[in-house]
């Protein structure tokens, strides 16, 4: 009989990075149905083109060796899909396909793949369309036209390196007037309109141009953060801390800045928080990292959004935040047990079974060293009675 | 933190839940037969190695004392069967090292009866009293670490302690033997607590047991309020979440008082003493008799066991012969774990013998083990599940990536790699299946190596 030698544990937990990942592909299922459903054809379109150009990329990158990871591992569908969501509908499909190639080559592979890169290979990829296309980026369409399961929009279809056509035209031959292409964002920010926080959560009233509804969103993300492939303290901080710093502000001057709601909901705030600064590789490990990582970029966000000429901040929000991940990391390294306050003091934790020390010896007979003087909470302590 | 263990008001901060697969914890303890021949390793605990006293073709008695020490921090052995010396000199040990050992081959005709003792009355005896007979007892730890005893039962100079804390937690998958012993031997169990209890001059005794052993909690309450009053103090049995790893002493201590052990320190600084249930069973058996260590109970588990059960297994049978009288099937057998599946070690040989700190011996198949080793190791995606894992709060994601690098010094200096106690629940939450704690068990034994050339 032979037998093997090996390092102990001897078993391990169910979870792989394939599982993670095919779980976050399959909760933003689900929200490109919704997506597809508001847009029709060319969502469909720019999800497809995108991934596949993601996943082709992907894969040209890991034969040519030098990385770990194959498209098997689900993560640059994710990366396509996301992508996808976060460019206009009606995005050239031709500039959909360079976003995803440079989103894979210079967001991912030029790191040295899964696990090492720096930023968001999806929010790279639409970085570079947003400074090379700029006007194409900006261009949404309303959501909800009628016949939009037969025909794309026409700016989907541009012929490669040419530019698309003007959709204004094809907006008045659909009765729509040339506002009905702007973002709600937009038109707060270049109109002064506001749109109500209801419309914009669940995004099915009207033909606001908009994207992937942000409640199915959240709903998505909950369900994620609640299996526990996604940490719930990032997109709690993001929005928390925006919320805040929105609300401030509206309370500071309620003529010029719009209410809270309308910054939460609006843009792609949402879909960002949840799924983009949540990427595992770009975003801090530590506990108290990821609050300081998402108080960063929702304060970010909404500076970006309110002082600068860009109706909207959440990328380069997350962009900087990746960027700043590394020194978060270096100054929130977790207190290890037995280094923290509780232990320094001797401190006991609520809810603990038995007193320290037994009623009826005091703390002098059971040898404890009598804790240093504390400014604040010097309390004399009662001694609690067995239960 | 995780979110649901705060809402649940969990004890300790983190760990993992591994599946339980106690097979064996409803099986009572049975004995195995004695074997034609036992291999005594004269190091099996923490501390300095005990010399011989016996020659090759002497004759011993079970019981008798075959190894002695003068040392404070070492034990004496004792003969685990009837028969004669074969043998004193080097044999292939637990580590994979040949180490020093003694051979006896069992007499075939004896009863195998413990026919040596110096019974002496302990019920008026001074802490000092006990704690020699602890010693002469060769109690060591017997829930893995195998420290001596009576030196842990030592309470330093200027420190005093109150409270004696049993650990029943039995936190590592599989293993039963602490379990059986908790419903099986409660009344030596409180005799060998009110031992410690003097020993110690505690006047409190808490014995904590993982939540999922309610049967065990019922059979040590059960044996309170049989001893009624004791003059020694207060004894308490009580329930602790069950997660791994509960059974470390900074954990159950976080758990049952919610205190933190200052790194670096030990449980007496708080006023308190740790020990297993294990070890205070067989204390409560061994001390009236003034008997030596002579046999312990394990646990024959895994799927590779026909006949998996707790086993009463005299010291130094051979791996070889418990396998085969609990029927694990030779061929299948790919893997043999002393210990338990999170941090016992793999067998290097069945020649190896069964030692006083061995508390398991698990079997696993190769189909049991082919899942593991087709993962793919990816690199590190910061997931952060180590982190959220590690009970001592250590960052392993980023100790990973520094022991990738062999930044050992950095490690032990920024990182606290020191905190390590190597539970191995980084590595068995790691989705990218990253030997991240086989790595750390590198990098601290280097930084040791490194501070002893020093």
């Amino acid at each position: 009989m032979s037998i093997e030698i090996r390092s102990a544990p001897h078993i391990k937990g169910a979870r792989t990075v394939e599982i993670i990942m095919r779980h976050v592909v399959w909760s933003l299922m689900p929200v490109c149905a919704f997506y597809i459903f508001q847009y029709g054809l060319s969502a469909l379109a720019s999800l497809v083109v995108v991934t596949g150009s993601c996943l082709a990329t992907e894969r040209y990158f890991v034969r040519q060796g030098g990385q770990s990871g194959d498209i098997s591992d689900f993560s640059a569908v994710i990366t396509g899909i996301l992508l996808a969501l976060s460019i206009p509908p009606g995005f050239p499909l031709w500039m959909g396909a360079v976003a995803g190639g440079v989103a894979i080559a210079l967001g991912k592979a030029l790191f040295g793949g899964i696990g090492y890169n720096v930023f968001n290979p999806a929010l790279v990829g639409r970085a570079f369309v947003q400074a090379a296309f700029p006007t194409a980026i900006a261009t949404y369409t309303p959501s909800f036209m009628p016949g939009r399961f037969y025909e794309f929009i026409p700016s989907s279809m541009a012929l490669p390196l040419m530019q698309p056509e003007s959709i204004t035209e094809w907006l008045t031959l659909k009765h729509f007037d040339a506002l009905a292409g702007a973002t709600p964002l937009a038109k707060w920010k270049f109109d002064g309109v506001l749109a109500n926080a209801d419309e914009l959560l669940t995004s099915l009233s009207g033909h606001m141009a908009v994207g992937p509804s942000p409640l199915l969103i959240l709903i998505c993300g909950i369900y994620l953060a609640s299996r526990r492939f996604m940490d719930w303290r990032i997109p709690l901080a993001i929005l928390g801390s925006a919320g805040l710093t929105a609300w401030l502000l509206f309370a500071l001057n309620p003529d010029r800045f719009p209410n809270p709601f309308f910054m939460l909901f609006s843009g792609g705030l949402i879909l960002g928080a949840m799924y983009m600064a949540t990427d595992m590789a770009t975003s801090p490990v530590t506990p108290k990292g990821m609050w300081v990582y998402g108080a960063l970029i929702g304060l970010l966000t909404v500076i970006i959004r309110y002082y600068s000429g860009l109706p909207e901040g959440v990328m380069y929000a997350i962009l900087l935040g990746n960027a700043a991940t590394p020194l978060i990391e270096k100054i929130t390294q977790p207190t290890p047990f037995g280094k923290s306050v509780l232990a320094a003091f001797g401190r006991q934790r609520k809810g603990a079974s038995y007193p320290l020390h037994p009623g009826y010896i005091s703390r002098e007979d059971a040898g404890a060293v009598t804790p240093r003087k504390r400014i604040l909470f010097d309390k004399p302590k009662k001694p609690r009675q067995e239960s | 933190m995780k979110l649901l263990s705060y809402f649940r008001g969990e004890a300790f901060q983190r760990g993992v839940h591994p599946p339980s697969c106690k097979l064996t914890a409803d099986t009572r303890i049975r004995r195995l037969p004695f074997p034609p021949k036992v291999i005594v390793p004269l190091s099996q605990h923490i501390g300095k190695v005990p010399h011989a006293i016996v020659k090759a073709g002497q004759e011993v008695v079970r019981g008798e004392p075959i190894a002695r020490t003068e040392d404070w921090l070492s034990v004496p052995h004792h003969a685990p069967v009837t028969g004669v010396v074969e043998f004193v000199g080097l044999r292939p040990g637990v580590r994979g090292t040949w180490v020093e050992s003694i051979v006896i081959r069992a007499h075939p005709g004896a009863t195998q009866e413990d026919l040596w003792g110096q019974p002496r009355d302990l019920s008026t005896a001074s802490s000092g009293d006990i704690l020699q007979a602890i010693w002469d007892s060769g109690m060591v730890g017997l829930g893995g670490a195998a420290f001596p005893t009576h030196a842990k039962l030592t309470v330093p100079k200027q420190a005093k302690v109150h409270t004696l804390v049993v650990n029943g937690c039995e936190c590592e998958p599989y293993l039963t033997c602490d379990h059986r012993v908790m419903v099986e031997q409660a009344d030596d169990l409180l005799i060998g607590i009110r031992y410690a209890m003097r020993a110690t001059s505690a006047v409190r005794a808490i014995v904590g047991v993982e939540d999922n052993k309610p049967d065990a909690v019922a059979a040590i309450r059960a044996a309170i309020s049989r001893a009624g009053t004791v003059p020694e103090g207060e004894i308490f049995a009580e329930m602790v979440p069950t997660k791994y790893p509960q059974g470390s002493e900074k954990m159950l201590l976080m758990a049952l008082f919610g205190v933190e052990i200052p790194a670096g320190g030990l449980p007496v600084s708080l006023g308190m003493v740790v020990n297993n249930v294990g070890t205070l069973a067989a204390l409560g058996k061994l001390l009236p008799a003034g008997r030596g260590l002579t046999e312990r109970v394990v646990t024959v588990t895994g799927p590779g066991v026909a006949k998996p059960g707790d086993y009463i297994v005299p010291l130094g049978t051979p791996l070889r012969f418990v396998l085969d009288y609990a029927g694990a099937p030779g061929v299948e057998a790919k893997q043999i774990i002393l210990g338990g599946p999170m941090m016992g070690q793999a067998a290097a040989s069945l020649d190896v013998p069964i030692t006083k700190g061995m508390s398991g011996v698990l079997v696993l198949r190769g189909d049991d083990l082919t899942e593991y080793e087709d993962r793919k190791t990816y690199p590190c995606i910061k997931c952060a599940e180590c982190v959220e894992s590690c009970p001592m709060g250590l960052n392993p994601s980023q100790l990973g990536m520094l022991a990738a690098k062999r930044e050992y010094d950095l490690m032990g200096s920024d990182y606290y790699l020191g905190e390590c106690f190597e539970c191995g629940c980084c590595t068995y939450v790691c989705p990218s299946n990253i030997p991240l704690v086989q790595q750390f068990r590198i990098a601290k034994q280097i930084l040791r190596e490194k501070a002893v050339a020093k």
